[in-house]
């Protein structure tokens, strides 16, 4: 049984008034940030968000309090917004940007408060440009409204915020590459050691990297305090969390439900949500969490949608896509799409992500157009283990940067798990689909 | 004309201002640069190098790696049919196959007017609209073959140029503040505001640590 | 104990290795004779770990995993397999994938033979290519520049070309373009590679992605032979092979010597090996007669000329040049001329140096001294213009250690941008500025730049901590000036030391040997005698010489009977050429000893044939008095002959005996009439370790010879795959192996006072004019000179001389849009483009030498004061 939809991020994305600083206001806005700077040392905000276990949105689920306190000690400290969203089927941000953009900005206000930043900078995708309109025209409202800029509500606190513009690389949402696009260059993963941004990030200096959704979080937070959000969901993953559901269900969107209280049936299934798939067609595979995480079938449809409940069952809650394939759909084709687009987006610096890459895009290409041969399944495999040595999950890796482990995941899952459609290609030369 | 115009100048250095390093300003003045310019002339990226102290070389290097910026000319409208897995799933390649015959293109290239370019895009963050597509990063969809038909047309007849401006424009609002506070006075408030944490923190580890012994 | 001194100890495949803190995994592998296979990792660029060649087991928290060992610093205790069946898994996974799309052409590849990406694919490889479908295409081979060519299908994106420009040049000329699968390297479009720089990326490109145009397709690495040398290119003195093939030079590469060029060279040294086998190279003695050169034998030759010497007094004798020759040469000659002779008038500088009491008797700094000194203050020329490397070794320790530099100059220079206060001052008021930032009171009109800022930084420091780069910036004022502006630094701030910035091929070891007017060897001074040379040479000069300016002088006026130009090409290279011009004619005797017909062999008597670099063993002696080798790969050209030889014959004709039969005997000499160089044996100069060079004077503290940086086969791949093939690479005159000899020298610098040493400066100092612009002329890397001209290629990349003015001067001459212009002073008229240079202050001009053209030179006059030349738009 779904719980009903109880919204904290969302809450308002259905207002066409809120995207203006009038509206926002009038559905309760900026009362988070007044009372954060007003009312509250930086350090009990930052308080409030440990005690609230707010899971990153961004993808690694990691928790925005814990990364926060791993902030070196440093004059110049800087936070950066990442909203960059461009993994596959992932559309959460978008919506959050275009539907509420002064809560981003909010949010991204009471992080900078929390954590001391120099500066705020939102990174916000290229090819969003009406949600870039609309957090640039709150960013301006929000300047006018006295809540960005010298001595903000009269609180003696100073902060500016600048909202940067991506320019077209999924690679750039992966939080050192970011840093190094809006450092002016190439977005190439920075490598580890260090292993955070938040020793050694922007310019340098130590940064806090943040999903747009991690900080929609927390206007709500600060003004209902740590308690009432951690009441909702289960285990370690509280609050709320957005679904982007797509592909072959009936109602594809984005839906904002309690975490951890509901199975990914739920989620396709029920009227309020997915509302199921088309009439006659049966559910093929489920690619929970972005295309980077392996696949699951129809028997995991009960798993629960909690970070560590999906982790559990060897993927991923990941950016919370949740892609639906029905039996219409070519497994081999739609593996390849996913190989195709890592071939695409890899950012080419180290070589297993390069060449490795672009050789298993090919490799699919040739078997789902006909031209492939039995030994390429093998040779597949291998290529994948080249990258992800043992093909695990969680991953290990030979690159620099998570892209690079990210692309086995559908090849090595798919022939797992359909094998035989994989063998019909080369044997009947061709897509049995088409 | 291909270096900035006095205005976009104005706005270059504008952009400029609001990054503690100017190099920052690199992808925003390509996108300033493709505003005036719909790509990325060998000109401005010369110029761009010399406004944030790179060589052209870098400008390029920094540019090639991203798909919005484009070192050729294009369209007026550049349009990208997304082909990724939710769309695909939907029909974005049938969708796409309909796009180059109704525009009489392959995929990459450009109208002879000069009015469209076709592009096979990456996810575009519009799944629950699938088959989508974005024109000028404006995003459309789901598209029926008659859907996409009627956009093109509607374009061509430029009764969409309110909502889509030529290509290159990625904001039509733009920022109307300065940067408010010079960072060498926030490094000093933040010094000074880090000391009385420390103290508060410290006080309060004192006066935990009197309880705990009480 | 400091940090870098602290052992740990890790093991490496079972085997415990100690290694110091900062040290990447790779290196201390290495050192251990583990080889962890490696592409991107080069031990003088900041690590990346993009290749991911170098992937082994290191064991963490969480077992062991697969890391990059070139990107991991060693940690105490850490445990590492390099050979397991996991890592090599990925290292075969890796070399692949790096397969998959290199196009396999060796055959017709510069690298085949050389290349690590073959080398490894045999070590470490998969036997055959699983990689079916169609490669990547590019073009093929593209030029990026006159002397770089590119091909994109074979390179594996390692970024060292790209870190090299960046970082090390600091010109990033060429930047990857693209992404994923696409990305490769690239120039701008229209904007070449046109770095100084440029031959290193070829030399560290692990793949045939890079290669030199003079070296494509000239020879296979298997059939080169090779042999260490010293560039002499400029003075420096960088490490380097020259190697050949069938009696033909081919290339020369850098090597990694800590001390000195830490493997790079600048491409006017890498390229010039083009010169050697110049079509002007001459082929035999020649007279110069009524009817033209007429060809002649060595006995004729020598037997004229030692006739005209026996006629002539001594002070009417004359040695102009031999600043590129090899110590022994130098040693040779001075001895012949004040030693047998008893002239005084040899001067191997050409009016474009410094006072040899600045560079002879100051104490003197090394190349990494002034990189660790806690302040530089430059006082010399662009340096990337004259000293090359020593711009990159400066360049880099400002970038990564905070060298602080406080530069003093008249114009912007290649350093600015690195210094922590720059200085500019009119021409001819170098002095006054720096005895301002000394305190006295300056007038503003004459200078620019922070001078309190410049105060309280030479005051924040200790004077001994400071070293001192002292070149020659302009050559169209007098060298008093700068001199005792260098003089004056040296002497306030007490302890500091000095670098030289002379930057003519072995000219510090002229200096140091004697081949200046004043001087005898071992930096000693003439009137302050000397017994063991007393010993040795039959006689002394009785008079104090002149120098070379004063020499031509003298010519005019009929007191030259016989001049010797050693390598010097006054016509193109003197900087007064119409006084060169004039007073050659008016020398009944000119001896032209040189490897190459140039301007002024036509005005030259008899010209003789030397023996040109890579043609003879000898040593030679860089900025800081380091002595290194010359290697031998070559016969000599035809009947050419090194000129130790020729003076050693011509005094036989005279019928004097130099009593050298060969390098060694005067190696021997040298160590016993200079203190200097006392204790520097042969044997202790061929030592494997001291390949590099030692340092004269020995001290205490400086005996010792390093123990060589092992070659890292890939960072440097074409000098390791030839070393085993070719002949021994110790040369046979300096015969190199053996116990180094190493004793303590008894030298000790005589100076007191330089300020007190040098001419009291009392011309009149004049400020700007209002139509008349006061002329800097200063030297670049590319001019028209014989050296560059003769090599090929790079004589394809000499532009024409430019000006500069401040933008007030561009508008007084009523300059927009272009720049033409016309120059006029000394009565000479020169036309040329001028470009704004805000780093000008207002009056000045500032053109570049053209060499050869000598159009520049008629500018500036004999008197040497402050040059003034009138402007006006063309
Ligand atoms: C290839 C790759 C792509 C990523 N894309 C995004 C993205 O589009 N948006 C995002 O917020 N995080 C993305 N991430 C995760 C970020 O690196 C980072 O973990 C996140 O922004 C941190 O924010 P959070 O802690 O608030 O989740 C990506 C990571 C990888 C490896
Ligand atoms: S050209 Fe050579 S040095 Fe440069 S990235 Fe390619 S392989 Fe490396
Ligand atoms: S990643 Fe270590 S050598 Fe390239």
């Amino acid at each position: 049984m779904p719980l009903p939809p109880l919204k904290i991020v969302s809450a308002r994305a259905n207002d066409p008034k809120n995207v203006t600083l009038e509206g926002y206001l009038a559905n309760g806005g900026y009362q988070g940030l007044k009372r954060a700077v007003l009312e509250m040392n930086p350090e009990d905000v930052r308080d409030q968000v440990m005690q609230a276990s707010l899971l990153g949105r961004g993808g690694a689920g990691f928790e925005a309090g814990r990364k926060w306190s791993m902030l070196k000690k440093s004059d110049i400290r800087y936070l950066v917004i990442n909203g960059d969203e461009s993994e596959p089927a992932t559309f959460k941000d978008h919506m959050l940007v275009e539907s509420d953009p002064h809560q981003l900005v909010e949010g991204a206000l009471i992080a900078g408060y929390a954590i001391g930043a120099a500066r705020v900078f939102i990174f916000l995708r290229g090819e969003f440009a009406l949600g870039f309109e609309r957090v640039q025209n709150a960013i301006n409202e929000a300047y006018d409204y006295g809540a960005i800029g010298r001595d903000i509500f009269g609180s003696k606190f100073s902060i500016d915020l600048v909202l940067h513009p991506g320019a077209g690389a999924y690679i750039c949402g992966e939080e050192t590459s970011l840093l190094e696009s809006l450092e002016g260059k190439r977005g190439f993963p920075r490598i580890k050691p260090p292993y955070f941004p938040a020793v050694i990030g922007l310019y340098g200096k130590p940064t806090i990297v943040n999903n747009v959704e991690t900080v929609a979080n927390l206007p709500w937070i600060v003004k209902n305090g740590a308690s009432s959000f951690t009441d909702l969901g289960a285990g370690r993953s509280r609050g709320t969390r957005m679904f982007a559901l797509s592909g072959q269900v009936n109602r594809p969107g984005t839906y904002e439900l309690e975490m951890a209280k509901n199975t990914f049936r739920d989620i396709i299934f029920d009227p309020e949500f997915g509302g199921g798939l088309r009439p006659g067609r049966s559910l093929k595979a489920i690619i929970p969490g972005g295309v980077s995480a392996p696949w699951l079938g129809p028997d995991q449809l009960d798993v629960v949608l909690g970070q560590d409940e999906v982790a559990a069952v060897g993927s991923m809650l990941g950016s919370g896509s949740i892609i639906v394939m029905d039996d219409s759909t070519c497994m081999v084709k739609a593996a390849w799409r996913i190989s195709k687009f890592f071939a695409r987006e890899s950012c080419g610096q180290c070589t297993p992500c390069r060449e490795g890459g672009s050789w298993i895009e090919k490799v699919m290409n040739r078997i789902e157009s006909g031209a492939g041969r039995e030994e390429d399944l093998d040779l597949l495999m291998d290529l994948c283990d080249n990258i992800v040595p043992g093909v695990s999950w969680p991953p290990q890796q030979t690159t620099i940067c998570v892209l690079g482990p990210s692309i086995p995941s559908s090849v090595a899952v798919s022939i797992k798990m359909f094998r035989d459609e994989y063998l019909t290609h080369i044997k009947e030369g061709g897509c049995p689909y088409d | 004309m291909s270096r900035f115009t006095k205005e976009m100048e104005t706005r270059a250095y504008e952009l400029l201002a609001l990054y503690p390093e100017k190099r920052s300003a690199t992808i925003p003045l390509c996108h300033l640069a493709q505003e005036q310019n719909g790509y990325l002339t060998e000109e401005s990226m010369v110029q761009i190098a010399d406004l944030v102290g790179t060589t052209p070389a870098e400008v390029l290097g920094a540019a090639s790696f991203y798909d919005m910026l484009h070192t050729e000319p294009v369209g007026k409208y550049v349009v990208g049919v997304c082909t990724n897995i939710a769309c695909l799933l939907q029909g974005g390649e049938e969708l796409l196959g309909h796009a180059e015959e109704k525009l009489g293109i392959a995929t990459g290239a450009t109208t002879d007017d000069g009015m469209f370019t076709l592009e096979d895009m990456e996810c575009i963050a519009h799944c629950d609209h699938a088959p989508a597509l974005q024109v000028n990063y404006r995003f459309f969809g789901p598209l029926t073959n008659d859907g996409f038909d009627t956009l093109v047309d509607d374009l061509s007849a430029g009764k969409l140029e309110s909502e889509v401006p030529p290509h290159g424009t990625l904001s039509r609002v733009q920022r109307k503040h300065p940067i408010a506070v010079p960072l060498e006075e926030i490094v000093r408030h933040r010094r000074d505001s880090d000391a009385k944490e420390g103290e508060r923190l410290a006080a309060k580890a004192a006066a935990e640590a009197k309880e705990g012994s009480n | 104990m400091t940090d870098s001194e602290k052992k740990l100890k890790l093991t490496v495949n079972g085997k415990e290795v100690e290694s110091a803190p900062g040290e990447m995994l790779i290196a201390a592998a290495e050192k251990a004779g583990v080889l962890i296979p490696r592409f991107c990792y080069h031990p003088r660029l900041e690590p990346v770990g993009v290749c991911r060649m170098c992937l082994v087991e290191v064991k963490g928290p969480r077992g062991f995993t697969l890391q990059p060992a070139c990107y991991i610093a060693v940690a105490d205790g850490m445990e590492v397999v390099t050979d397991s069946d996991k890592a090599k898994k990925a290292q075969d996974g890796v070399l692949e994938f790096l397969l998959a799309n290199h196009p396999l052409d060796c055959p017709v590849c510069d690298k085949g033979g050389e290349c690590p990406l073959q080398d490894q694919t045999l070590t470490f490889g998969p036997s055959e290519s699983r990689f079916v479908e169609e490669k990547r295409h590019f073009e093929k081979p593209i030029a990026i520049s006159k002397l770089v060519y590119l091909d994109r299908e074979r390179c594996i994106q390692c970024d060292r070309c790209t870190r090299f420009a960046a970082d090390i040049a600091g010109e990033a000329l060429i930047d990857f373009e693209g992404r994923g699968g696409e990305l490769h390297i690239a120039t701008f479009p229209d904007k070449p590679f046109a770095s100084y720089f440029s031959g290193n990326t070829a030399q560290i490109c692990p793949v045939g992605a890079l290669t030199t145009t003079p070296y494509r397709f000239k020879a296979r690495p298997w059939d080169l032979e090779q042999v260490e040398s010293t560039c002499v290119s400029c003075a420096v003195g960088c490490q380097m092979v020259v190697q050949s093939s069938e009696n033909e030079i081919v290339r020369y590469l850098g090597i990694d010597s800590e001390a000195v060029n830490q493997s790079w060279l600048c491409d006017k040294g890498r390229f010039g090996f083009e010169s050697v086998s110049s079509a002007e190279r001459i082929p035999s003695p020649y007279f110069n007669e009524a009817s033209g050169m007429v060809e002649t034998g060595w006995s004729q030759a020598l037997d004229k000329i030692a006739k005209a010497l026996k006629s002539a007094e001594p002070e009417s004798v004359a040695v102009i040049g031999g600043s590129h020759m090899a110590n022994e040469d130098i040693y040779t000659w001075v001895k012949l001329a004040k030693g047998v002779i008893g002239t005084d008038s040899v001067d191997a500088q050409l009016d474009d140096g410094l006072d040899p009491k600045i560079v002879a008797l100051s104490d003197r700094a090394t190349i990494q001294e002034a990189t660790q000194a806690k302040l530089l203050i430059l006082m010399a020329g662009d340096l990337r213009e004259e000293l090359p490397i020593l711009f990159l070794r400066i360049r880099s320790a400002a970038k990564k250690a905070g060298l602080k530099i406080l530069e003093i100059s008249l114009s912007e220079t290649s350093l600015s941008e690195e210094a922590e206060v720059s200085l500019r001052y009119f021409p001819g008021h170098a002095e006054e500025l720096v005895n301002g930032l000394f305190g006295a009171e300056i007038d503003p009109q004459l200078f620019a730049g922070d001078l309190q800022a410049a105060r309280a930084l030479v005051s924040s420091v200790d004077p001994a901590s400071v070293v001192v780069v002292g070149g020659r910036e302009n050559l169209a004022d007098s060298s008093l000036d700068p001199e005792r502006a260098i003089a004056k630094l040296l002497d306030t701030l007490v302890g500091s030391k000095f670098l030289s910035g002379l930057r003519r091929g072995n000219v510090n070891g002229a200096i140091d040997l004697g081949m200046v007017p004043g001087f005898v060897p071992g930096r000693s001074q003439l009137q302050a005698g000397n017994e063991a040379l007393r010993a040795k040479w039959k006689t002394l000069p009785r008079k104090a010489g002149r120098n070379s300016k004063e020499i031509l002088e003298s010519a005019l006026k009929g007191e030259i009977k016989v001049l010797f130009l050693l390598g010097a090409d006054l016509i193109s290279d003197f900087s007064d050429s119409a006084l060169a011009e004039k007073a050659l004619s008016n020398i009944p005797m000119v001896v032209g000893i040189d490897t190459l017909t140039n301007r002024t062999t036509s005005h030259c008597s008899v010209v003789l044939p030397a023996t040109a670099f890579a043609e003879r063993h000898g040593s030679t002696t860089n900025i800081e008095g380091r002595v290194s080798t010359l290697g031998k790969k070559l016969v000599g050209f035809s009947l050419s002959r090194p000129e130790w030889m020729i003076a050693v014959e011509l005094a036989a004709y005279m019928g004097e005996d130099l009593g050298f039969e060969n390098l060694h005997d005067i190696w021997g000499e040298i160590q016993e009439v200079s203190q200097l160089h006392r204790g520097l044996s042969i044997a202790a100069l061929g030592a494997p370790g001291a390949k590099e060079g030692i340092v004269v004077p020995l001290s205490a503290s400086k005996v010792q010879i390093s123990t060589r940086r092992v070659l890292d086969p890939i960072a440097t791949p074409g000098i390791t795959s030839v070393g085993v093939s070719g002949p021994p690479s110790s040369s046979a005159a300096l015969p190199g192996e053996g116990d180094p000899v190493l004793s303590e020298s008894t030298y000790s610098p005589q100076r007191s006072k330089l300020l007190e040493l040098l001419a009291q400066n009392d011309r009149a100092k004049a400020g700007p004019e209002a139509d008349n612009f006061a002329l800097v002329v200063s030297k670049r890397l590319y001019d028209h000179g014989v050296e560059v001209m003769s090599a090929k290629h790079l004589s394809e990349l000499v532009a024409p001389s430019k000006g500069r003015v401040s933008p007030k001067g561009w508008g007084q001459i009523g300059l927009n849009g272009s720049g033409l212009t016309r120059l006029q002073g000394n009565g000479a008229s020169v036309e040329l483009e001028l470009v704004v240079d805000p780093s000008l202050l207002d009056g000045v001009v500032k053109v570049e030498f053209d060499g050869a053209l000598g159009e520049v030179s008629k500018l500036f006059g004999v008197d040497n004061s402050t040059s003034r030349v009138k402007m006006e738009k063309v």
